[in-house]
């Protein structure tokens, strides 16, 4: 009886430690520290090379798009310290100046962060548009590609 | 006038439900039955207010009544009626109202259903019902109250993010809410137990029915959500490990190793703490999905902001903790199993693995989502831990659990001889070994494909071999034809067969994805008209822009013409929508969609002159196998849980024809 108890003992401890060493390898491996871009400042020739995600706003008139070789770069800041940021490929949906981005890549020694993804933060708080926009000022935007309606 | 009628409704049915909470426990007592009588029409009466209050919800976001904060908040004048309905559940407030109405029909199902059974249990299920639902109306009451005014009135609410008003808006959050909602019938049952005393095999007979399509619900809500995401969200993928998914997910999990275990209690009359235990945690996680989700404490894109619903949600959520664990410990003497394993090599003990290895699942998908709380609120740094520690972690587990999937249905009880062993496992064993050498010949490389697959054609193998042996066995006993046999059979055992329906589903569904996220290929490059782009056997042309205004938006697309070879395949037109008043485009994705492969093209960015356009391609390779995985589990649910009496009738009937 005793034997028996033991065995499932040792089974259940044998289980556990195998859930235990998956997490911390899997937490190891792949933890990413949070940084803001000051932060960042203080601590990037430390963490070169390592895998870190930067949140910040996205400066107004810092993205540059080159569309040839598919580089996005843009400027992330906190207000006090400011980070220009490259990105191989396109950003996501919410992704636009003045609003928050966090990004997820490595800082580059060439004194960039060089992003791998794009994360855009968007905020469901409801505020009143100052000027409604409507459809007419959308449809004024691409009127260039609009065809002629054919009836 | 709606806000303060429906607050009145709300603050009514709140003293009702109390009200009927303490006349089923006095009730049962005492043994009065002029109380408990009270206490079911408490019930109907509670059920009826909340959805007096759902109907006046719906009737001012239909009427666009600006004068509610919540309808300003989930609706605007133009939209479609269903995606005004669909605004209830847009946000915390009219989402907890929802679940307060689902939760009060179930509670009026269950009473209605047993009125004349089970009259132990009964008066103290109610009552935990009830005291659940008296929990979602106090926060209505008291934190997200869902007809708050605003002032001054506005022209014209904000309405739902245009990534809501998808016809998906009106199926995936709803199967959702069932399948939390559903959850609380067992638990309340477990409860109910527990109080009586009567921790028998009962409460899971009667519950059982009710778990397993409350589990198809949660089921359905998170596959439903993955072709939803996948089809329009335009990452090209279903699956994110998203905070919210993971708050769907951890439910499921343990609600799963709920329905594996219960059969072990029923067979031998063990693990009935760890039955208790699963169900209060599988109802405590719903609730604390809930939680993390709705308070706002985490960042996701599902996220709402919110006040002191937190803080509630989090003292319920020890309430539930504390009674159902205080219960248990009280009633442990009544607990002690009766069996005991015999042997490591066993049905038993197969199922127990499951169980360890899901709730395992679940503990380290908990970890994940709560690890970058603990250490900001502990050590003050940030960190998070995104996909790759979740599909580390859960690739081993899932492949795990996928092998017990073929061994627990065939492996026998008790102990399991050699013999036993050799006749159900060789043959699915040979087969899995021919079928991954076929693979490896057709050129499938990668150890983690390899492995996946072996297991899949391992399972497949094992119902396939169960399937045949008992149509056989049947046809040769009873000299009915193999198909008559096999309808039949699915008939007399459909626990057990729709059981193995849904293992088949979940092996087509783990094709999918281990082939999809092993084998996709993605492709971005800017074009001019004239040029294409290549990517695998496909050279994708791209012929110019255009735009044209639709009712709610400003759409403009990539012709696109997908070649394989010489031969045109598709003519695709990915796009982006301009909403008016959103900063920000929405991809409005266009695919190919394929048994084989899917092939998914999304318009990143253009030149407004239509000079150029970013095209993003992916190949996901047999991507649509998860959601034929999802529907082949529906269909064996629905084998499990159709009622006996009427498919008997069916059968006699058919039978009386054939005569």
């Amino acid at each position: 009886m005793k034997g028996r108890k033991l065995k499932y003992l040792v089974a259940g401890g044998i289980v556990l430690a195998a859930l235990a060493g998956l997490v911390y390898s899997g937490m190891k491996e792949s933890m990413v520290y949070f940084y803001t871009p000051s932060e960042l400042k203080e601590k990037a020739e430390a963490a070169r090379g390592r895998a870190l995600r930067v949140g910040g706003m996205v400066v107004e008139g810092s993205v540059r798009w080159d569309p040839q070789n598919l580089w996005l770069s843009f400027a992330l800041t906190d207000g006090q310290s400011t980070v220009p940021v490259r990105h191989k490929g396109t950003a996501p949906d919410l992704f636009r100046a003045g609003a928050g981005a966090v990004v997820e890549g490595t800082w580059a020694p060439e004194g960039y962060f060089r992003s791998s993804t794009i994360m855009a933060k968007h905020s469901e708080e409801y505020r009143v548009p100052k000027k409604p926009e409507t459809l007419e000022a959308k449809k004024e935007l691409f009127k260039s590609l609009m065809k002629e309606e054919k009836r | 006038m709606i806000a303060t009628l429906g607050g009145f409704v709300l603050f009514l049915a709140l003293g009702v439900t109390l009200y009927g909470a303490a006349t089923s426990i006095a009730g049962a007592r005492a043994g009065r039955e002029d109380l408990l009588a009270s206490s079911r029409n408490a019930i109907l009466a509670h059920c009826c207010l909340v959805t007096l209050a759902i109907v006046l919800l719906e009737y001012a976001l239909i009427t666009s009544d600006f004068s509610l904060r919540y309808v300003v908040g989930n609706s605007t004048r133009g939209s479609l009626t269903r995606y005004k309905i669909a605004g209830l559940w847009g946000s915390l407030e009219g989402s907890i109202l929802l679940w307060a109405w689902l939760q009060s029909v179930f509670a009026a199902l269950v009473a209605a259903r047993y009125h004349d059974r089970h009259q132990a249990y009964l008066p103290y299920v109610q009552a935990v019902l009830l005291g659940i639902s008296a929990f979602f109306l106090t926060v209505m009451t008291f934190g997200a109250n869902p007809f708050a005014r605003i002032f001054p009135v506005p022209p014209d609410g904000r309405g739902l993010n245009p990534l809501l008003e998808v016809t998906d808006m009106l199926i995936h959050p709803l199967l959702l809410y069932l399948g939390y909602v559903g959850f609380s019938v067992p638990f309340a049952f477990a409860m109910a137990s527990l109080i009586t005393g009567r921790v028998s095999e009962e409460w899971l007979k009667i519950t059982r029915r009710w778990t397993v399509v409350a589990w198809l619900f949660l089921t359905g809500g998170i596959f439903y959500g993955g072709w939803w995401s996948y089809r329009t969200l335009g990452w090209g993928g279903y699956w994110a490990w998203d905070p919210v998914e993971n708050a769907s997910f951890m439910p499921w999990l343990t609600g799963t190793a709920f329905i594996h275990s219960v059969m072990i209690q029923e067979r031998k009359r063990m693990l009935k703490v760890w039955n208790l235990a699963l169900i209060t945690l599988t109802f405590s996680l719903v609730i604390f999905g809930t939680f993390l989700t709705r308070s706002g404490i985490l960042g996701s894109v599902h996220a709402f902001a919110g006040g002191p619903v937190g803080a509630l949600f989090l003292g319920f959520l020890a309430v539930i903790l504390l009674v159902s664990l205080s219960l248990i410990a009280y009633r442990s003497d009544r607990l002690k199993g009766h069996g005991e394993l015999d042997s490591i090599v066993s049905r038993e003990s197969a199922f127990l693995l499951n169980n360890v290895v899901l709730v395992g699942i679940c503990f380290t998908v908990f970890l994940g989502t709560v690890f970058p709380l603990l250490t900001e609120a502990i050590r003050g740094a940030k960190i998070s831990v995104g996909s790759p520690y979740f599909n580390r972690v859960s690739v081993p587990l899932g492949l795990a659990l996928l092998l017990l999937m073929g061994v627990g249905p065939l492996i026998a009880w008790g102990r399991a001889s050699l013999s036993n062993l050799r006749r159900n496992f060789l043959k699915p064993l040979m087969g899995a070994a021919v079928g991954t050498a076929i693979l490896w010949g057709a050129g499938v490389r990668e150890a983690e494909a390899l492995v996946a697959l072996f297991f899949c054609c391992f399972v497949l193998g094992t119902i396939l071999y169960e399937f045949v042996v008992a149509t056989r066995t049947r046809a040769k006993t009873t000299g009915e034809g193999a198909l008559l046999a096999l309808g039949a059979l699915l008939l007399r055992s459909r626990r057990r067969y729709g059981g193995l329906i849904v293992h088949l589903g979940v092996v087509v569904a783990v094709v999918g994805i281990a082939v999809s996220s092993v084998y996709k290929v993605e492709r971005e490059q800017t074009l001019q008209p004239g040029e294409r782009l290549r990517i695998g056997s496909y050279a994708i042309q791209f012929d110019g822009l255009e735009a044209a205004e639709r009712p709610t938006h400003v759409l403009v697309w990539a012709n696109l013409k997908a070649f394989k070879g010489d031969k045109l395949v598709a003519d695709l037109m990915p796009g982006q929508r301009f909403y008016p008043n959103q900063q920000t485009p929405f991809a409005s994705v266009d695919a190919r969609y394929h048994w084989s492969e899917d092939l998914y093209l999304i318009l990143s960015t253009f030149e407004r002159n239509g000079s150029s356009a970013t095209i993003k391609a992916m190949i996901n390779p047999m991507i649509s196998w998860i959601w034929v995985g999802g529907l082949v589990i529906l269909l064996g649910v629905i084998v499990a849980v159709l009622p006996e009496r009427r498919l008997a009738l069916l059968g006699a009937r058919a039978k009386a024809q054939a005569a």
